[in-house]
């Protein structure tokens, strides 16, 4: 009779309502539910790379095949470019985070700097990608395709394919590798390039004040997050398809 | 309106900037730099060149474990998520517990392929 009913009362535990449960804000919780669900997917695509290369008798050696740096050496020269290529990614995370320090500060001017930074970082790895596949191409592995594809003497597979095995020789374990390899890369290349088409939005939006006028950077976080974990799949990526 | 100061206020002065100043950032950025120069010195010089280390499970691991360790520094640093609420942490964290399930499965499934499956021929290599 005489106290507040329990509809009345304020509550402010972090699920009672009215509030985010996280203090986090609801954009930023979903780039987050985003990126989990996203972890899933290419946890998938190398789980399976795994799966298959412990079903299989034997698999391309990574020495042999990711062996050149474009415009430098042909072969040789193994774990070099991709060595390159992670510094470039991971130089451009810390740009990012950069970024975002400086968005707190609402520093309009070292968020732009540090985000061309970032995006700059992010075109020169997609470019290093590019030439990557390139050479492999060249030397005759595609999607569905390796450089015994076609033939049919066993001898001339096992002369084709021989330069990339260090133990026996398969046309299947080739054709799975060039397959997956460029399946795997191919998706977190187009996770990259989607950060940087979101990156140079997020700074045409920081130059036009857009955040100026919101008072926050908040977004510079947001796509931030999308950077960085691009980044940790890369990480990945290179574990499994160059060292192991 | 009390939800748009929400979006706006809680989120950038309270504790979130604490914890990754730029001296901070430099910080993780050395260590990331350092575990992959390690993996590169051991990849390139003690497998690769010097021939000190063999190809093989222990070495893998090895691999693993720092890639691991790495994840970590970028997850919990650079994304932030070290600083933020407990239970968000064990949100975003937990579900994993599927994907090593779904690793161990694999490959314990491709072992078993590997034993009862073999389409084309495999040739010696001279």
């Amino acid at each position: 009779m005489d106290s507040l009913s329990k509809l009345d009362e304020v509550k402010t535990t972090p699920w009672s309502g009215g509030r985010e449960p996280w203090s986090i804000e609801y954009g930023k919780v979903m780039m987050w539910f985003f990126l989990v669900s996203d972890a899933f997917t290419f946890s998938s695509f190398l789980i399976y790379y795994g799966a298959q290369k412990f079903a299989q008798p034997t698999w391309i050696d990574a020495d042999k095949i990711f062996q050149s740096i474009p415009g430098i050496a042909d072969h040789g020269q193994p774990l070099v470019f991709v060595g390159i290529m992670t510094f470039i990614l991971i130089m451009s995370s810390v740009t990012m985070v950069l970024a975002v320090e400086a968005g707190h500060r609402n520093s309009k001017k070292e968020v732009v700097k540090w985000m061309i930074w970032t995006i700059l970082g992010g075109m020169a790895f997609v470019g290093c990608q590019a030439l990557e596949w390139t050479h492999l191409h060249h030397i005759g592995f595609w999607f569905g395709t390796n450089p015994a594809t076609g033939l049919t003497d066993p001898a001339a597979i096992s002369a084709a394919l021989q330069p990339y095995f260090t133990h026996d020789i398969s046309y299947t374990a080739a054709l799975q590798f060039s397959n997956l390899f460029f399946t795997i890369t191919g998706f977190h290349g187009f996770h990259v390039t989607v950060g940087i088409i979101l990156n140079i939005i997020i700074l045409c939006m920081v130059l036009n004040n857009t955040f100026e006028k919101r008072g926050s950077y908040l977004m510079i976080e947001k796509v931030g997050l999308y950077w960085h974990f691009v980044d940790l799949v890369w990480v990945f990526v290179f574990t499994f398809f160059y060292l192991i | 309106m009390a939800n748009h100061d929400h979006t706006l206020d809680s989120h950038d002065a309270h504790a979130h900037g604490e914890g990754m100043g730029v001296k901070r950032i430099w910080q993780v950025f050395g260590i990331l730099l350092a575990i992959t120069a390690v993996e590169f010195l051991v990849a390139l010089g003690f497998v690769h060149h010097w021939h000190i280390v063999v190809k093989g499970p222990a070495l893998y691991a090895f691999y693993v474990v720092l890639t691991l360790i790495k994840a970590y520094y970028i997850v919990a640093f650079f994304m932030h998520l070290k600083f933020e609420k407990k239970s968000f942490i064990i949100c975003c964290s937990i579900v994993f517990i599927f994907i090593i399930y779904f690793i161990v499965l694999m490959l314990i499934e491709g072992g078993y392929l590997l034993n009862h499956l073999q389409e084309h021929p495999v040739y010696p290599n001279k």
